[in-house]
């Protein structure tokens, strides 16, 4: 589809002259490339600024390495520098020092929160918990059912409400309680998609978090997003406080250049990725990995490792 | 009631004073075509996720025309951005392809989560406004409650499912659906698929199966094939567009989630690349919340002050 990196700017830096050293001047058609790159991965306009002026200053005071050719040496710059900004270790889920610890699961529409809600259910009983899952997504058609399907197919109990409980916050609660009654240890809660210009919809959210006093709060966003995933990652992160990021979707070819616009708009870790529809299709996030990804370059480790 | 026009406006006002409002940002007050204000304005195009390919091309037909003094006024940049795009825009709009002899069969393809099935529903309700009877197919047999989702839609715009159980062919509940609304008569069949990436070729041979099995059944279906593409899809979209467009036959494109701040650039270039006309934009998840796609009113909407 694209291609890469690695190719591009061996071509640029063949075509220049004096190809052997890294200098201030054929360092900026290299820097062009890789912002040409950055943005085909759909990171954010100004994020990609930010980023390539750092990238900028680190790469002029570098000693240059005989080992290295120029083309390599810009590309291992900006790798290292995108791996230092999308994170360095990966993350976990937190606990409560008072069970139940209720995770909130929120976003936009079709992101994934209903599918990754129940992918962490399934994370989390493999992993010695024993959550509980509600659903409060009281307004898309079939919503509530979905997740209960996935529930009943992965074995792990879902509070499933009353008839009179029509509101998200007395659900939540009611699922809070049962977790505390029944001996649950977590309670994972699949919240309904949401713009975030929707006001009376972003409200209700704020209210379901001082309710529950979640531990976490996890965005979750779709791999495919374009430059509008700083947007709307800030105006959650805004009126939440979110305290980490699932990435869906990433068994497709997108770039995902939105993990590093929203790390870099919340500064808050991403935590996992989806890699496909079924439950067993969730990652932790790897840092290395994403930053190659974004670059385009699969190949980015075997390329700087040829040496 | 508000006027369709209204409407259209209301629903894509975000995109305006996105997009808009951001070129005349640049524009205000310059005196001079240079190289930083055609950098804002590349950053401006970036920005509505139209990506840099496509807005190097517009800038560089701008910068020809600089160059050949054929326009020296920052101010009429903004007209011939708008132009470009309507060009782009025009270029592949046609008219749908509805079929002489009852059904017409509409295919309703994309990826996890664009807005396939809440779109269906809204054709749904569109065209039995227009006094069409419609059918609807739930050949999304995989996804959890995908079929009740439906089944939710088909009571809210009173129409009839044709379903089968979670987990069955989906080629087998495509099938009945065309039997099915050839022996009711049933002016549209609507038939909703399940989401898929287009990297996994699987599902996307699982697809051109349903396409061939109801081309089978009734000759030349299905006779519409519409992309569902959420607005908020970066660059990914084109690759998207391509891969569903080879296996599936796409023949038309539809822009959902254009209510939030999202601009829905990607469909300039897909539009520019593959010829394919947009059809409806969505700006709403009620059954009202879909409009028809007009070039020159949505340009003309995106440009107005
Ligand atoms: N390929 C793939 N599909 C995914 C992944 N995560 C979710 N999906 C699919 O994306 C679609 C939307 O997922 P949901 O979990 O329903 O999304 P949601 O955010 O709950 O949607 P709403 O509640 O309607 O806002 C479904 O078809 C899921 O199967 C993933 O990691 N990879
Ligand atoms: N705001 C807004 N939300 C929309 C629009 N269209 C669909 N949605 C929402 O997007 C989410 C996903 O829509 P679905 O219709 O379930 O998407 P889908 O493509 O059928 O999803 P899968 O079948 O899982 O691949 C739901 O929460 C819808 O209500 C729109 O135009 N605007
Ligand atoms: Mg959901
Ligand atoms: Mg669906």
């Amino acid at each position: 589809m694209f291609d890469s990196l690695s190719d591009k700017l061996q071509r640029v830096f063949k075509n220049i002259r004096g190809e052997g050293k890294l200098t201030a001047e054929n360092m900026e058609v290299a820097l062009k490339e890789i912002r040409v790159a950055l943005l085909e991965a759909d990171v954010h306009f100004k994020v990609v600024k930010a980023f390539m002026e750092g990238v900028r200053t680190k790469a002029l005071g570098q000693e240059v390495l005989s080992s290295f050719s120029p083309a390599q040496q810009v590309i291992k710059i900006v790798r290292d520098e995108l791996i230092t900004v999308l994170g360095t270790h990966t993350a976990r889920l937190r606990t409560a020092n008072q069970p139940p610890t209720v995770v909130m699961v929120v976003g936009l529409q079709g992101s994934g929160k209903t599918t990754s809600s129940g992918k962490l259910a399934r994370y989390l009983s493999k992993n010695g918990h024993r959550p509980l899952l509600v659903s409060v997504d009281v307004y898309r058609p079939a919503a509530r059912q979905q997740l209960a399907v996935l529930a009943k197919d992965l074995g792990i109990p879902i509070y499933e409400g009353t008839p009179e409980e029509t509101k998200p916050v007395d659900l939540a609660r009611s699922a809070r309680r049962e977790a505390e009654i029944s001996g649950r240890d977590m309670v994972l809660v699949d919240t309904a998609g949401r713009l975030h210009i929707d006001e009376d919809l972003m409200t209700e959210l704020s209210q379901l978090k001082e309710a529950l006093n979640p531990t976490e709060i996890l965005f979750v966003a779709d791999a495919m997003t374009g430059q509008d995933a700083v947007k709307s990652a800030e105006e959650f992160h805004k009126r939440l406080g979110i305290t980490g990021v699932v990435l869906t979707k990433m068994d497709g070819d997108a770039r995902g250049g939105a993990a590093l616009s929203i790390r870099h708009i919340t500064g808050q870790p991403l935590k996992f990725v989806g890699t496909g529809e079924k439950s067993d299709a969730l990652e932790a996030f790897h840092p290395d990995r994403a930053a190659s990804r974004i670059l385009g370059m699969g190949d980015v480790l075997s390329f700087i490792e040829k040496v | 009631m508000l006027s369709l026009l209204d409407r259209l406006k209301q629903g894509i006002q975000k995109t305006r004073t996105g997009l808009v409002s951001k070129v005349e940002d640049v524009l205000l007050g310059k005196k001079e075509i240079d190289a930083d204000l055609l950098e804002e304005l590349e950053y401006t195009l970036i920005s509505a996720d139209i990506g840099v390919r496509t807005a190097n091309e517009i800038l560089e037909g701008i910068r020809q025309r600089v160059d050949r003094h054929l326009v020296n006024d920052p101010s009429e940049l903004r007209q011939l951005i708008s132009e470009h795009l309507l060009g782009v825009l025009e270029a592949s709009d046609r008219p749908l392809n509805f079929a002489a002899e009852a059904p017409t069969v509409v295919l309703m393809v994309g990826v996890n989560g664009s807005g396939k099935t809440t779109t269906t529903g809204k054709l749904a309700a569109r065209f039995s406004g227009e006094g069409k009877t419609v059918l609807m197919c739930a050949a999304d047999t995989f996804r959890a409650a995908a079929i009740e989702q439906l089944e939710v839609w088909g009571q809210r715009t009173k129409s009839d499912i044709i379903r089968q159980s979670q987990g069955s062919d989906p080629s087998a509940v495509v099938f009945d659906a065309l039997h099915a609304a050839r022996a009711r008569k049933s002016d549209v069949l609507l038939v909703d698929t399940a989401g898929r990436l287009h990297t996994k070729s699987n599902l996307m041979v699982e697809l051109e199966k349903m396409r061939r099995t109801a081309g089978r059944v009734i000759e030349g279906a299905p006779h519409e094939v519409w992309l569902v593409l959420d607005a908020t899809t970066g660059q990914n979209g084109l690759e998207q567009a391509r891969k569903f467009t080879e296996s599936a036959g796409v023949t038309g494109l539809i822009l959902t989630k254009l209510d939030g701040t999202a601009k829905g650039g990607i469909v300039v270039a897909i539009t520019r690349e593959l010829n394919l006309p947009i059809r409806f934009i969505g700006v709403g998840e009620q059954a009202e919340d879909l409009l028809p796609f007009e070039p020159e009113k949505f340009i003309s909407s995106l440009f107005e002050a």
